[in-house]
C-alpha cells in the first residue's frame, strides 16, 4: 500500500486520490474512510465527493482553497486513517426473482458457463457482494465481485430498454437498474425493491460501502412485493 | 395564480438554480446553468438571490404567458424578444403586464440564453436543489423540460429599479472558442506525440452536443489505455473514447465513467464552449493549475467590476 495515495489534477477544482491498483473491499474500504475523514478535515472548502472502486474524486472550492492546501489535507487525512479498515457497511438484503422470463440472458448466460440456470442464479444469491460505486444514473449501485463462473462480458449491441429492476451482470459486476434505461449488461432476474425513489426520505437502500446479498424469490412473491413484469 | 405560463416552450427550456451539490454519492450530477455568468446576471439585474430559479432557453423559441404584473430580465445568448409584437431589450429590466405575451425568437449568437423573473420562480426542490436534469429526471416540474401550459409561479417580491447593463459590459458571444485546460487524470498514458496533435489540432463542435457534453470532430487522439477501472468524473474532464474523438463533459455528465482522460477544461471555457453550436471551430490550449487559478480569481473581479446602471429612459 506504500504507493498509495497517489493524487492527480482532476481540474481547476479537483484531486484524484488513487488508493490502490485494483477494486477491492480493502481498497474500497479505505476509499469510504477516506471519504468520511475528509468530509470531516475539508469542512466547507469541499463541493462534493466522488467515491468509486479504487478513487475518490475530491472536489474543491476554487476560490478558497487550491491544489496545493487540498493535496496536504488529503495527505495528512489519509495518513491519520487506521492502518487496516475494517469493513463495517449495513448488510443489505434484496430480493431477485431469477428466470428466464424477467432475464432475458440468463439462458445463455448459463450455457456459456456450462451450468444450468438456476444455478446461475443459486451462484449469484450464495454470496455477499459490496457496494463499490453508485453512478451512471441516479441510485444505479455497483456490486462486486460476481463469481468468476458466471462473470459475462458487456453484450455486444446493448439494449435500447432495460426495465426497471433488472438485475444484471457485467464482467464480475452486478447491479439492479433503478429506472427504465439503454443497458448492455446481462439480464438474469428482477427485483421488485425500488434502488432510487427521490420522493422517499431515505431515496436509496444501499450507500457505498454497504454489502448486500440476494435473496431468490418466486414470481408469486415477486408480484406480491410489487413487482412488474 | 402569479409568475408566469408558458405557451411555447421551444427547443428546449429547463428550469435552473446553480445546481446540485454534495450529491454525487447517490448517482446525481450537477445540472445548473450551462452559462453561470450569464445567468448570474439575469439574477442580478433583478436584484434576485444568486440561488434563484430562472429558465435556460437552448437555441430560443420559448413564449410565456405574464400572469401578473412582473419584471424580467434576459440576458445569455442573442435572440430576438418581442413583447405583444413589440421588440425588446436584452441585458435590461423589462416590465410586463398581466397577459402580455412574452417571445424570445430564435437565438443568432450562443445558444443558451436565460429568462430571470424577479423574486425568482418558486419552484419545490429536490435533492437541495430545483436544476433539471431530464436524463435523472429530477428538479424543475416532475424532472422534464417545459412543456405548453406548465405553470410557473414566483416567490413575492417588491418591484425593483430598472438596472441595465450598457452594452461594453456584456458578455460576448463568438463563433469559435480556445479552451484552455489543465492536463491531469490518464494524461502520463497519452503518448507525448498524441498530446501534441490534441494541443495543436483544430476540432468542430459535432451533432452530438448537449447539457453532458460536447463531443469534438478533429484530429485523432491515441492512448495507451482502453479503459480504466471507474472513477469519478470532474466537471469539463475530456474523455477519449476509442474513436479518438474527444468528449467535454458538462453540467448533466455522468457522475462516474471509465474512458481514460486527459486533462479537464477551465470553467470559463466550458462556458463559451456551451454556447457553441456544432460546426463552430475549437482549439485547446494546456494550462497549468496555478493560471487555471489566476484566471478564476480574475474572472471573479471581472464580474464584481461589471456595471449595472438605472436603464435609460
Amino acid at each position: 500500500m506504500s504507493d498509495y495515495p497517489q493524487l492527480h489534477i482532476a481540474g481547476e477544482s479537483a484531486l484524484i486520490v488513487y488508493l490502490g491498483e485494483q477494486s477491492s473491499p480493502e481498497v474500497s474500504a479505505r476509499v469510504q474512510a477516506l471519504g468520511e475523514a475528509l468530509a470531516q478535515s475539508m469542512a466547507d472548502l469541499l463541493v462534493d465527493l466522488i467515491p468509486s472502486y479504487a478513487s475518490l474524486l475530491v472536489l474543491f472550492d476554487p476560490l478558497r482553497t487550491d491544489h496545493f492546501q487540498v493535496s496536504q489535507l488529503v495527505r495528512e487525512t489519509a495518513s491519520n486513517l487506521p492502518a487496516q479498515t475494517v469493513t463495517t457497511g449495513t448488510l443489505v438484503s434484496i430480493p431477485v426473482y431469477y428466470d428466464p422470463e424477467c432475464g432475458e440472458d440468463i439462458e445463455a448466460l448459463a450455457k456459456h458457463a456450462g451450468l444450468a440456470w438456476e444455478e446461475v442464479a443459486k451462484l449469484h444469491s450464495d454470496q455477499e457482494y459490496r457496494v463499490y460505486a453508485i453512478g451512471f444514473a441516479p441510485g444505479f449501485a455497483y456490486l462486486g465481485d460476481v463469481d468468476e463462473r458466471i462473470a459475462a462480458p458487456r453484450k455486444a449491441t446493448p439494449r435500447q430498454r432495460v426495465p426497471r429492476g433488472a438485475v444484471a451482470i457485467a464482467d464480475r459486476q452486478t447491479a439492479i437498474y433503478p429506472a427504465p434505461s439503454p443497458g448492455g449488461w446481462n439480464l438474469i432476474g428482477r427485483s421488485p425493491l425500488r434502488m432510487f425513489d427521490p420522493q422517499a426520505e431515505q431515496p436509496m437502500p444501499v450507500r457505498v460501502g454497504d454489502r448486500v446479498r440476494f435473496e431468490a424469490i418466486d414470481r408469486d412473491r415477486f408480484l406480491a412485493l410489487g413487482g412488474e413484469l | 395564480m402569479n409568475g408566469l405560463v408558458i405557451r411555447q416552450p421551444g427547443l428546449l427550456s429547463l428550469l435552473q438554480d446553480r445546481g446540485r451539490f454534495g450529491q454525487a454519492g447517490l448517482g446525481l450530477t450537477t445540472g445548473g446553468p450551462m452559462d453561470p455568468i450569464a445567468a448570474a446576471i439575469a439574477n442580478r439585474l433583478l436584484q434576485n438571490s444568486t440561488q434563484a430559479t430562472l429558465i435556460e432557453v437552448s437555441f430560443g423559441g420559448l413564449e410565456v404567458e405574464a400572469m401578473e404584473d412582473v419584471q424580467v430580465a434576459i440576458t445569455g445568448a442573442t435572440l430576438p424578444v418581442l413583447c405583444d409584437g413589440e421588440e425588446r431589450p436584452m441585458w435590461t429590466v423589462l416590465s410586463l403586464r398581466a397577459g402580455q405575451l412574452l417571445n424570445l425568437g430564435f437565438s443568432e449568437h450562443g445558444c443558451r440564453s436565460y429568462l430571470a423573473i424577479r423574486g425568482g420562480f418558486a419552484i419545490p426542490k429536490s435533492f437541495g436543489s430545483t436544476a433539471t436534469v431530464v436524463r435523472e429526471g429530477i428538479g424543475g416540474i416532475n424532472g422534464q423540460r417545459l412543456s405548453p401550459g406548465d405553470e410557473l409561479p414566483r416567490t413575492p417580491a417588491k418591484p425593483t429599479p430598472a438596472l441595465w447593463l450598457p452594452p461594453a459590459h456584456r458578455p460576448q458571444y463568438p463563433k469559435r472558442a480556445i479552451v484552455r485546460v489543465i492536463p491531469g487524470y490518464q494524461q502520463a498514458a497519452f503518448p507525448r506525440l498524441e498530446q501534441r496533435r490534441f494541443y495543436a489540432g483544430e476540432y468542430q463542435v459535432s451533432d452530438r452536443c448537449d447539457r453532458m457534453g460536447y463531443r469534438l470532430e478533429g484530429p485523432v487522439i491515441a492512448c495507451d489505455l482502453n479503459g480504466i477501472l471507474s472513477e469519478g468524473i470532474a466537471p469539463g474532464a475530456i474523455q477519449v473514447p476509442a474513436d479518438g474523438q474527444p468528449i467535454v463533459l458538462l453540467n448533466d455528465r455522468q457522475t462516474i465513467g471509465g474512458y481514460p482522460k486527459l486533462g479537464t477544461a477551465l470553467s470559463l471555457d466550458c462556458i463559451a464552449l456551451a454556447q457553441l453550436r456544432p460546426g463552430a471551430t475549437v482549439n485547446f490550449s494546456p494550462i497549468t493549475e496555478h493560471r487555471a487559478h489566476n484566471a478564476l480569481h480574475l474572472a471573479q473581479v471581472f464580474e464584481q467590476s461589471r456595471r449595472y446602471e438605472t436603464a435609460p429612459g
